[in-house]
């Protein structure tokens, strides 16, 4: 029987997978998916428009979704044509999420008046944004970590607004929608004749063209040739300037502006054309660039770190369920759903590591991707071992505590963000960063499994003397492998110092992090070996852990100083309190006697 | 009074007190950390981590309030190593856990060295020029420099130490003392106004130029600028008092004994028997933004014995390693044309490689061979 419900439970969850990568339709004639796929440069990388959408969506609003004032629900691509194309109607979509009162009352607005209760349409903000500017500077002349909530919701709101604004301009200059067609009309006339007479058109044009050139923030338009050279990504306003001054357009150009006239004016059937052909082109003369731009639209459409996040949340249902009713059946159940979870998941980072090109961890949000994958890795090892549902329990929760940790710090924008050139060096990436960030993640696990100890322990009936003493040599294990990954990832970090600062130890906040949870981990072994701890407070020693990884992975980042700092967080603060908080009431219920708890014999 | 003895052997050597020691050091690194927005990293080296005991001042008392770092490492070495002498047999099963104590103890006595023997140093090329000396961070120098002599100048640096202590400094080299009026960590450079009280300097800029005296920064955007007042003595008469400072970019010339002379506070130098030519920097940009890709800088090195002159590179995560010194790319300034390289003698550098090599070993094995026992355990079992 219980062999079915392993078969059963994968093939239910393979098929939520299944679901999740269904090429989404095209909802109505528009070839979007075709559009969406179309690589430009921004911020040093090659990206298709689709991510260019979902990126800019996060940081303006906090979500992909984007509802139209006639209650239309809009794919972040269709928002992003209509940004660039249509800006009249964008600047209706209510993308602006603000939710500081102080701000609203800057713009004389209140929360009923906005989508939500929070959203705010650029229309709506426009009379505002004048007195918006002058706070903004105002608040910029204030050391960062001193600025109020106030300044800094007013420097966020600028930026986002700058970034909207900067999008709109990248194809059409501020207030003319007739650009394309000037530009086009134009067209069959540029190339021929080389003694075009300076016409007041022509002007308007250079002097349009060249306000898009410094304003706007996509550079689509290739080289005619070697487009696979970044450095010849030219905005649309700089190729059309230097076709008017040598009378030779790049057709890309052309292409684009063709592709906004169709969209502008609601002729699906010339828009398609239009995309296809374009993409022929490249396909032709750059076929990588337009695979890659399917591959990362592809994943960013499958979502896959939200479907593991739905599996991790069964995995962990199933198995805590598993310690109250049908054992065998349920922890089987669990551990299915665990192997595919972590297979999406590591199909994942794999997916972006080969967009990248680099080791899996390359920044904050990567980092919480990968101590959630090194924690299930660990854990699947232990439940192949045990198969007590615990490390099936312990794996559910990380997985999806990690990935909701990673989904909130992808709103701060491209999570595939090119390197700093200290940080430009695959080989420490791969060493110290993957070793040090797998310590965090076996820190957090033995952690997790001290949780589960004491509050079954407390709180149910089932923990036995026997799984307590096997959870008590899980612990012991992973206790031992976190503090030989964190120590070797901790001297690998000295040895790249040492390379690339000219100091081995130089006692930066990041470094003292890690540097604790190693001697913390060091505490525990030795407290342990000398009896001083026995299976209960080795428990409560490494749920203190969690804390302290805690610290090091996030408290650190918030001191806003040092080599290693990555601005501060102000919401995350709060959850880091909040987290802290909850561990230190976990470790106040060892105070209870063992006596009380409703398991027997411990 | 043996029980007496015995009981503080047992101490010494105990697991009880490493856990204790663990636990303070994390305290202490912790305190150390948060401390770092108030004083920097500068500071903080100094106030908790090489020190004995760690003072903080409160409302002007100033007090100790922890164990410093000199003392929670000495301590833990001293039981690290006690305990090995006393309890530790040497068997295969427990090399692993010997190696990682080996490893550990010169960790520290590696961090210990490094403390009291490295020393940082800048060098600023402008592209073309050429230098043989760098300057310390953190250290400044009087430098008094008789340029009569046609070929070369004859400089005596006077530790900035020195004049802090005012001490009156007497030179084989000098035809006069120098003696310490004023000296001021941190100063405000003002030009002095007509009507200003009376000025210690009697000579040269500070009859134009005057020091007040600031609080310390530690701030990391900013940095202290050191003063004093000297006065030079003469054995028939004065010869004045001079105001200096690391402020005042030119020195102040001065004529004695028919011989021409130059004194500046500057930062201190050290000057080695080579010299560094910047042929080349390069600051590449990821395309469309301001986020830096890499800095190199090319530079041709020439030893002044003449059996060597080579061009080098110089990038992130790529220094040169030469004569003791390790070149680092720093940063840039003056619109890419100035490369800042930052050069570290730190004769003990190799000290925590081989620590680390000798602890990860050791750890590797011992958590193997316990992985390996649990392995066996388990399967035991089942074959029985």
């Amino acid at each position: 029987m219980s062999k079915h419900v392993f078969s059963l439970s994968l093939l239910i969850a393979l098929a939520i997978v299944a679901i999740s990568l269904v090429r989404p339709k095209n909802p109505d004639a528009y070839d979007l998916r075709a559009a969406g796929e179309l690589p430009t440069l921004v911020n040093g990388r090659l990206k298709p428009l689709d991510t260019v959408a979902r990126t800019s969506l996060l940081l303006l609003q906090g979500r992909q979704r984007v509802v139209a004032p006639d209650g239309r629900t809009l794919s972040p691509i269709e928002w992003l044509l209509d940004v660039l194309y249509r800006p009249d109607l964008a600047n209706h979509y209510a993308t602006f999420e603000i939710v500081h009162p102080e701000v609203l009352a800057l713009f004389e607005l209140t929360p009923e008046e906005g989508a939500g209760k929070k959203r705010f349409s650029l229309v709506q903000l426009n009379k505002g944004l004048p007195e918006l500017d002058r706070q903004a500077k105002l608040a910029e002349n204030v050391d960062s970590a001193l600025r109020t909530s106030f300044q800094r919701a007013v420097i966020q709101l600028r930026e986002a607004i700058i970034l909207f604004q900067r999008i709109q301009n990248s194809l059409l200059p501020p207030g003319d929608e007739n650009y394309f067609d000037k530009l086009l009309s134009l067209a069959p006339t540029l190339n021929d004749s080389a003694s075009v007479a300076k016409t007041p058109l022509i002007q308007e044009l250079e002097q349009e063209s060249s306000t898009m050139d410094t304003l706007g923030y996509l550079l689509p338009i290739p080289p005619e040739s070697q487009m696979e050279n970044l450095a010849d990504w030219k905005s649309l306003g700089a190729v059309v300037q230097s076709g008017l001054a040598t009378h030779h357009l790049n057709p890309a150009a052309l292409s684009y502006a063709r592709i906004g006239s169709a969209w502008k004016n609601h002729q699906p059937e010339a828009f398609n054309v239009e995309v296809r052909a374009y993409r022929a082109k490249l396909d032709q003369d750059a076929p990588r660039l337009l695979a890659k731009g399917g591959i990362e639209a592809r994943f960013n459409a499958a979502q896959p770190f939200s479907t593991s996040m739905t599996l991790y949340v069964a995995t962990f249902l199933l198995a805590v369920f598993s310690w109250l009713k049908w054992p065998q059946s349920l922890a089987r159940a669990a551990f299915a759903f665990l192997l595919v979870a972590f297979a999406v998941t590591s199909l994942g980072i794999g997916t972006r590591m080969a967009l990248e090109n680099r080791p899996p961890v390359t920044n904050l949000y990567s980092s919480a991707l990968f101590v959630g994958w090194g924690a299930v890795a660990l854990c699947l090892v232990l439940e192949c071992f045990f198969k007590n549902a615990i490390g099936s329990a312990a794996a559910g929760l990380l997985g999806f505590c990690t990935l909701l940790i990673a989904h909130h710090l992808a709103l701060a924008g491209d999570t595939l963000e090119m390197m700093r050139a200290v940080l430009d060096s695959n080989f420490w990436l791969a060493t110290h960063v993957v070793t040090v960030t797998v310590g965090y993640a076996a820190t957090f696990l033995a952690g997790f499994f001290g949780l589960i100890y004491v509050l079954r322990g407390v709180f149910t009936r089932s923990l036995d003397r026997s799984t307590a003493d096997g959870l008590g040599r899980m612990i012991y294990g992973i206790v031992c492998f976190a503090t030989l990954f964190s120590f070797v990832g901790t001297v690998l970090g000295g040895i790249w110092a040492d390379q690339s600062w000219g100091r081995f130890w130089g006692w930066d906040p990041k470094e003292n992090g890690a540097l604790i949870i190693v001697m913390w981990n060091a505490v525990i072994l030795h407290a342990r070996w000398g009896g001083m701890i026995k299976q209960r407070g080795l428990a409560c020693a490494v749920i203190f852990g969690n804390i302290v990884t805690s610290w090091s992975w996030f408290g650190v980042n918030m001191l806003g100083v040092g080599l290693h700092s990555y601005g501060f967080m102000d919401a995350a603060f709060w959850w880091l309190i909040a987290f802290v908080v909850s561990q230190l009431v976990v470790i106040s219920l060892f105070a209870i006697p063992t006596t009380k708890w409703r398991s027997p014999g411990i | 009074m043996k029980d007496f003895f015995r009981s503080i052997r047992d101490g010494v050597v105990s697991l009880q007190l490493t856990v204790a020691l663990l636990v303070f050091g994390i305290l202490l690194v912790f305190a150390a950390t948060l401390d770092q927005t108030h004083l920097g990293i500068w500071g903080i080296q100094q106030k908790w981590f090489r020190s004995l005991v760690v003072m903080q001042e409160f409302r002007g008392l100033v007090l100790p309030i922890f164990p410093g770092g000199y003392l929670l490492g000495g301590l833990l070495l001293v039981n690290l190593i006690a305990a090995h002498i006393y309890r530790f047999k040497f068997t295969t099963r427990k090399a692993g856990i010997f190696l990682t104590h080996l490893g550990f103890i010169l960790l520290l006595v590696g961090e210990l060295l490094s403390g009291l023997w490295q020393e940082d140093f800048t060098l600023r090329l402008n592209v073309g020029e050429t230098k043989s000396y760098a300057e310390s961070f953190r250290f400044n120098e009087l430098a008094v420099i008789d340029t009569s002599p046609s070929k070369f100048d004859e400089v005596v640096a006077i530790p900035e130490e020195a004049l802090e202590q005012h001490r009156s400094v007497q030179h084989p080299k000098l035809p006069f003392r120098v003696v310490t009026k004023a000296y001021y960590p941190n100063s405000l450079l003002q030009n002095r106004a007509e009507d200003a009280p009376a000025s210690l300097a009697t000579a040269g800029l500070g009859l134009r130029v005057t020091a007040a005296p600031q609080p310390l920064t530690y701030r990391p955007d900013e940095s202290n600028l050191p003063s004093a007042y000297v006065e030079l003595v003469a054995p028939d008469a004065p010869i004045g008092t001079f105001l200096v400072s690391t402020g005042l970019v030119a020195s102040q010339e001065f004529n004695y004994a028919g011989r021409t002379w130059k004194l500046c506070l500057r930062p201190k130098r050290i000057y080695r028997p080579f010299a560094l030519t910047l042929l080349q920097f390069t600051h590449d940009r990821y395309i469309g933004t301001e986020i830096p890709k890499n800095f190199a800088s090319r530079l041709r090195l020439t030893a002044a014995s003449g059996q060597e002159k080579r061009e080098v590179l110089i990038s992130m995560n790529n220094p040169l390693r030469y004569d003791g010194l390790t070149f680092y790319q720093a940063g840039f300034e003056n619109n890419d044309r100035t490369s800042i390289l930052q050069v570290v003698r730190n004769p003990s550098w190799q000290i925590p490689y081989i620590a680390c090599a000798l602890m990860g070993a050791g750890l590797l094995g011992q958590f193997g061979l316990h992985l390996l026992g649990f392995i066996a355990k388990r399967r035991a079992p089942a074959l029985a």
